[in-house]
């Protein structure tokens, strides 16, 4: 196959008709085989320059080279056939569908017989539909099932595993648009969010968990009850706890499925004062602290 | 014609997607010999998906309903063509009674 004459020619494509008389006089004058006589390289690249300039140094055949109606030798490119000009050719392809006029009637079904005998039907896979799915943060951690209702009122029943992560993608094999022609149906995918929850975070399959506790429990030490997505535990405040104090209720995390066994809930403790301020509390710690000073901010540099 | 000869010859398609609309029946090529074979009309069929879903920016899940619908079309237009060429090689008066009839319908 030529060269493309642009290339040739060493002009761009968008030249002006001046520029490419120049590069091609330009070549025509330095390869001329009367000027180069012996030279077969020269005389090659004579005829090259003279065939690029044969196209694209006159304005029609230039604008048909462009929009791809010729090719470089000048030569009428041939149109690639459309997939119409197949399909109709014939019924012995197996593309071929009589499902246009399958339900029009004996007689006319009749004439075409032959027709829907000779093609066979398409099989196609029907496509995968999408979904998106919000869930409580309990359901997702303790799994359930759910129905959705899709755009054309159909239903189908999600089964939520325990555990489940926001943003994972449950398959559900077959609920996906339809096949044709007996071809298997597409899959419905589901994103599931996992809405959070106020008291409970996740990370990995554990649980964290800011538990409030009373200035005297701290102190004293209690035996407290404590949310768990499993419902509330018994727990011990150890004497002298404190605020930032982290506890652990082992097993009390989410289902870690298939990498691994149930995460731990993790409790970190906030010692909180009551709500109003107690005079009897005041008198106290005023006495009590002028016999037991201590800078919880020792070692603070400002 | 062999996949790699087919990728060559159909610009803008990779082989993993030309793999994936095989395997969901969009373009059915022939298996010579263990080797997926495509002919002409494959070929045509392989620019016709490219186009759906390049040109037309048409997603995934809407090909097999363009797909079938245009086969439905292609396969009616041939069988209408049949249908008017068995007309015209009826007798004059045949051809006129069905003129008729279609006016009168």
């Amino acid at each position: 196959m030529a060269k493309d004459p642009y290339e040739v020619l060493g002009v761009a494509r968008d030249a002006s008709a001046d520029e490419i008389r120049k590069a091609y006089r330009k070549l025509a004058k330095e390869n001329h085989p009367d000027l180069k006589p012996g030279d077969p390289d020269a005389q090659a690249r004579f005829l090259e320059a003279q065939a690029a300039n044969d196209i694209i140094g006159k304005k029609e055949k230039r604008a048909r080279f462009d929009r791809g109606e010729i090719d470089a030798e000048g030569h009428e490119r041939a149109e690639q056939p459309s997939y119409r000009h197949y399909a109709e050719a014939g019924t012995d392809h197996p593309y071929h569908s009589a499902d246009g006029y399958a339900d029009m009637g004996d007689a006319f079904s009749d004439l075409f017989r032959h027709a829907q005998a000779g093609g066979r039907t398409v099989r196609m896979r029907g496509g995968d539909v999408r979904y998106m799915f919000d869930v409580d943060f309990l359901d997702a951690a303790q799994g359930t099932k759910s129905r959705i209702t899709m755009p054309d009122g159909k239903t189908l029943d999600l089964a939520i595993p325990a555990g489940l992560r926001d943003g994972q993608v449950l398959r559900l094999k077959g609920k996906g648009a339809p096949g044709l022609g007996g071809g298997p149906a597409g899959d419905a995918l589901v994103t599931v969010h996992v809405r959070p929850h106020s008291l409970f975070h996740r990370h990995g399959n554990d649980i964290h968990f800011e538990l409030p506790v009373a200035l005297y429990e701290a102190v004293l030490g209690a035996k407290v009850r404590v949310p768990t997505i499993d419902g509330p535990v018994t727990m011990n405040i150890p004497k002298g706890s404190n605020t930032g104090g982290r506890l652990r209720l082992k097993g009390k995390g989410v289902p870690g499925g298939k990498s691994g066994g149930r995460g731990d809930q993790h409790v970190t403790l906030r010692v909180v004062l009551p709500d109003e301020s107690d005079a009897e509390l005041e008198t106290f710690l005023e006495d009590w602290s002028k016999r037991h000073n201590y800078d919880p901010r020792s070692g603070m540099e400002a | 014609m062999r996949e790699t000869e087919v990728l060559k010859m159909v610009s803008g398609v990779r082989r993993v997607e030309l793999r994936r609309w095989v395997d969901l029946g969009w373009v059915l090529p022939e298996k010579r010999s263990g080797e997926l074979w495509f002919r002409e009309i494959d070929i045509a069929r392989l620019r016709l998906v490219r186009e759906i879903r390049r040109d037309m920016a048409i997603a995934e899940e809407g090909v097999p309903t363009v797909l079938s619908l245009m086969d439905q079309v292609y396969g009616l237009r041939k069988e209408l063509r049949r249908l008017a060429e068995a007309v015209e090689a009826q007798p004059g008066q045949v051809k006129k009674a069905i003129a008729q009839h279609m006016r009168e319908r």
